[in-house]
Order: structure tokens, then sequence, then C-alpha cells
């Protein structure tokens, strides 16, 4: 039963930074989404996981390709229907400290979706909405009249949980929702997450750097690598049989509690830098960083590569 | 041993009831930003002081012109006299008692300074951040405006503006209203940019809220305690702008009387007469001490790096 909720297909985002530059942050990445599952977007620092989660939520103005949710052109959304829009996709930040309002109370905070899309008939219905989110996501109603500042990280984010769950949501980008909370506070904070999937239907965008949490978490795993798709498949597809070589190196450098593992695995090598992705060169993205580069890599940027049960790698040596 | 000390039975140690949510009660109450200012203000001996002086010469600038002689009723039989019971800060050339003359200048200093202060700040505060928000043709036609705006001396708007609206307190608010929101708006534009990519704007508009309830519900409250500082520094600023303009003659026309005015006139005469320029002199600097001073400390006091 394929029913996608999302569809991104080719997706582009460059930012010009001045002097004729261009930054393409997030250049022909493709995905789909369905209902009710998780996909894992990981990848290192810069390579557009957070663009990526931005410009489905019209964040930022994709520079091409298309965005459809529920079968609708998000790009093309006018004004009304980009006010439906935003009750059914929700974002919930990366930062706890930096995404609360200071000078907001937790209440405020949480019921400014509800004022927005006029959702409450009453103040006092309202009110008892604010309080049922929050004992939703653990915080008792006394929090209400708290300012962020008074809470710790992990309840930070529960409030920010909160306030993406008033809308009633079909879909929720996870941007990095968890990296900043400690290990204790990471594992309750997704098992609410998954707990809220399983209860109201949830569709998520996991996007994490932390390979171990999104194996926990995800149906389907995509790795970025400097604005393209690596490899993009069912979650134990790509754990089990990782094919491209980024991917590899990625999942050689995880430490396993395991002495007598550790002391025989060869870790893949991965060497030099991250390329700059301001006017990349044509080819591979990561050719220079690949032990098995050929000529046709540093020419040819390859395409996603079908591997069987919707597995895919973009890579010329496969 | 064990026999004679341990007297306890299994009945001790029976299960307390959990109560999660006693557990989780917070005693301390909550305590808003503004409640936090407003307790780090009063705790600060130099902000009482100065705010008292501040307050004191408002009061009197309200209250004094009420019950003495009017500041405009010449007395030809008494020139010039020095400070004495019947004219607690003398009279000037005209025989005019100065005490009248001093609260009603400090009136019109005062209005000029708070409306010099603030009228700039609100119209810098709205251009700025239209500007800064929506970024764009909008940033660039403000900007561009400001940038040339910046070049021509204020001295030039000051004069033409005096010479089209003739001399008075309205038509020297709207000379530093015209000159002084450029720096106000170019300042909040900066605090717009800092302001428009952090997570909790960005979290205001996955959730639909409208670019003016951003600016205006969620920036806005961020910005606006460096404001109100610039405001308590831009006062003082004003008042002496306008005793500058009134010295060399643009300002307050007599008999109407400001502070500068009276400066202005005690000047030629302060080897004779040197208690008509001290005075109003005074007034001026300890006005202008006190506006600094409580401005640093509100400054202080609403950094909430500093909070504890």
């Amino acid at each position: 039963m394929k029913d996608p909720v999302l569809e991104v297909s080719n997706l582009k985002k460059y930012f010009t930074i001045g002097r004729g530059q261009v930054l393409k942050a997030v250049d022909g990445v493709s995905f789909s989404i369905q209902r009710g599952e998780t996909l894992g977007l990981v990848g290192e620092s810069g390579c557009g996981k957070t663009t990526v989660g931005r410009t489905l939520l019209r964040l930022y103005q994709p520079d091409g390709g298309t965005i459809r949710f529920d079968g609708q052109d998000v790009t093309k959304a006018g004004r009304s229907q980009s006010k439906v829009l935003t009750r059914k996709m929700q974002m919930v930040f990366q930062d706890p400290y930096a995404s609360l309002n200071p000078f907001f109370t937790v209440g405020e905070i949480v019921s400014e979706g509800l004022e927005i899309h006029k959702l409450c008939a009453s103040k006092r219905e309202a009110r008892e909405r604010v309080y049922e989110l929050l004992s939703m996501v653990g915080l008792s109603k006394e929090h209400a009249n708290r300012f962020p500042h008074e809470f710790s990280g992990g309840q930070r984010q529960r409030v920010g949980i909160a306030r993406a769950l008033a809308l009633d949501p079909e879909f929720i980008v996870c941007d990095e929702a968890i990296s900043a909370l400690d290990v204790s506070i990471q594992a309750q904070v997704v098992n609410m997450l998954m707990k809220f999937q399983e209860k109201l239907g949830l569709t998520y965008l996991f996007i994490a750097h932390d390979l171990s949490m999104v194996r926990h978490i995800s149906d389907q795993t995509a790795v970025m690598y400097l604005g393209t798709m690596a490899e993009y498949g069912p979650t134990q597809e790509v754990y089990s049989h990782p094919a491209h070589p980024y991917t590899q190196g990625l999942l050689s450098a995880v430490p396993v509690a395991d002495p007598d593992y550790e002391r025989t695995h060869q870790r893949v090598p991965m060497e030099g830098e991250v390329t700059s992705p301001v006017n990349p060169k044509p080819g591979c993205r990561f050719c220079a960083r690949c032990t098995r580069a050929t000529d046709i890599c540093r020419r040819e940027s390859p395409a996603l590569r079908d591997l069987g049960s919707g597995h895919q790698a973009a890579c010329h040596n496969l | 041993m064990t026999e004679n000390t341990c007297n306890m039975t299994q009945e001790d140690f029976a299960r307390l009831p959990q109560d999660r949510s006693l557990a989780d009660a917070i005693v301390r109450p909550s305590v808003s930003y503004w409640r936090d200012v407003l307790r780090r203000i009063t705790s600060d001996k130099v902000a009482i002081f100065s705010f008292a002086v501040i307050a004191l010469i408002t009061l009197a600038a309200i209250i004094a012109p009420m019950f003495s002689t009017g500041y405009e009723t010449t007395d030809l039989l008494h020139t010039n006299l020095p400070p004495s019971a019947s004219h607690w800060f003398g009279t000037d050339s005209l025989g005019r008692d100065l005490w009248a003359r001093v609260w009603m200048g400090a009136r019109i200093s005062l209005l000029i300074g708070l409306g010099g202060a603030i009228v700039p700040q609100i119209i810098g505060i709205f251009l700025g951040g239209l500007s800064g928000y929506f970024g764009g043709w909008v940033d660039m036609l403000i900007m561009r405006v400001i940038d040339v705006g910046v070049c021509i001396p204020s001295l030039v708007y000051v004069t033409l503006i005096m010479l089209w609206l003739d001399s008075g307190p309205a038509a020297i608010i709207i000379a530093i209203a015209i000159t002084g929101w450029m720096d106000s708006a170019r300042v909040v534009r900066g605090r717009m940019l800092q302001f428009k990519n952090r997570e909790f704007v960005l979290a205001a508009r996955t959730q639909g809220a409208s670019p003016l309830r951003i600016i205006f519900r969620h920036i806005l409250p961020n910005i606006l305690g460096q404001q109100v500082v610039s405001i308590t520094s831009a006062i003082p600023a004003a008042i002496f702008l306008e005793a500058y303009l009134s010295f060399i003659g643009l300002g307050i026309k007599s008999p109407m009387t400001s502070w500068g005015q009276l400066c202005q006139t005690g000047a030629s005469f302060y080897r004779l007469y040197p208690y008509q320029l001290f005075i109003p002199g005074v007034f001026i600097s300890v006005t202008i001490l006190a506006f600094y001073l409580f401005g640093n400390c509100l400054r202080d006091a609403l950094d909430p790096h500093l909070r504890d």
C-alpha cells in the first residue's frame, strides 16, 4: 500500500553569496515519505539537511523542483492554501534555547498557532487545549505561566513539540530536534515522538546526524552529501548493505560497544576535507574523498541507481 | 546486638504513595522579564538618585510656573537684581523674574527633550523594522534615503525648518525627528536582521504568523530594551541641541523661553551678572547628567546576560 504524503522531486535551493558566487545548498534532491512513516535524513554539517527541511515548510523559496504534499504542489500554493498547509506541516527546531521567544510564556508560545488559525472559539477553550497539549508532552498546567528560561533543555524541547502539535499537523519536520539534548533526554524525547506517531498517525522527516538514533526511529533513510542525495532506501537495507562509499565510511565510523568487534573491524578510510558547495565543479561531489574515484566520477555527476527493493545509491562504481 | 538495636518491624517500611505532581511542583514564583528589570533598577542607588533628580525637576517644571508671577511680566524698576527673598533667582535685564523663567524654560526644554527623543525613535523603529524584515527593494529604498539624508549636515535641515515653521518647540522637535530617525532606523534594521533568522521567528513563520505579527509581537519586544536605553540617552542630546540652537539664536525666541535661551541671554552679561548664566547652565548640566546616569543603569538592568 503506497500512500505518499510528501513527494519531493529534484528540489534545488541556491543561495547567492555575492560576486557571482552561488552556494548550491540543495542540488536536485528527490524523495518521498509514506503516510505514518519516518524518513531519517542524515549527513554531515553543511550538507543541506536543514535547508531541505526549511524549504519543505516554505521558509525558503525553492529554486527548482516540486514539493507535493497530499498531491498538492506546495511551491505554488496561494495565500489561503498556504494557511491550510501551515496547519498540516509543522516543525520542531534544533536549538531548544533559540526556538522559544524569551518574552512569551509557555502558554502563549503553545497557543499562538491556535490564535493565528482561530482554532478555538474562546480564550477558555484555548487555555484548556494548551493544558491538554502540555500534559501530552509530559508537562503540567502550572508550567503554562512560566517563561522559557525557567526550563531545562529537555523541557523546552517538549514545549517546542507541544507547539508543533497544537495545529494538529499531519507531517512534522524534526530538524535535529534531539541533537542539543543529553543522551538520557534524547531517548525520552524520541520515544515520545514515536508514541505520537502511533497515536496521531503523524509522518516525520527526522533530520539528524546521529546514525544510531536514525536507525532506531526511521523506516526509510536518506544520506545526503553536499546538497545531493548519496543513498536512499529502507533503513534496514541501507544499514546492512550500504552501497555508496560515503555511507560505508559513515557507518564504519560508528563505534560499537564490543571490544572484540572493534579490534578486528576495518574502518573504510575517508580522507581530505569536504569540498565547498560554492560553485561546485561538475562530477560526483564525493570524488575528492573517494578511494574508488575514476575518471567518470570527475566528469559526470552520478544519478540515483536502483539496487532493488527501493534501495538507491548515486555512484558510478556499483 | 541486632536484636537490641533494631526494633523496626515490617510495617515501618511501608511505601509512600507516589505523587508525581508534587515532585514537579515549582516553589519559586515566576518572575517575568520586566519585573526582573524593575527589581534590578530599584536596587541600584545611582538609578534611584538620578531618577529622583529627574522627577524633582519635572515636577517643579509642572508646578512652579503655576505659583509664581508671569514669566513674561516685565518690571523695568527692578532689572538685573541678584537673587533675593522676593526674586529667588534674581531678575533679568527687563526685570522679569528668573525663577518663573527658569521653570517655564524647564517645561520647554524637557518637552523638547522627550519629544525629540521619542518621535524620531518611533519613526526609526517603524521604518527600520520594515526595512530589516522585508529586505529587497523596501530595504534598498529606505537605506538609500538614509545614505543621502545623513550626508547633509543637520544644521541645514534645522535652519530650513525653522524658517519654514517659525521657531518654537514643535519646529525643533520636527527638526530633530527629521535628522534623528535615520540613526535609530539603522540600528533597528541591524537588530532586525539579527533576529529575523532566529529559530523562534522561523517557528512563528511555520505557525503561519503574518509579517506584521512577527515584527511587532515577536521581534520588537526583544529589541525594545535597547531602544529604551537609546531614548534615555537621546533626551539629553535633544535638550542640548535645543540649548545650542537657542544659544546661536535659532531656537526659542523671547518672550517664550528655554534653558538654552536663558543661557544665551545670560552669556551677554555674565561678567556683571553671572547668576543669569550659571543658574540655567547648572540646570541643563544636572538634568543631562541625570538622564545619562539613568540611561546607563537602565542599560545594565535590561541586559539579559546579567540576569541572576
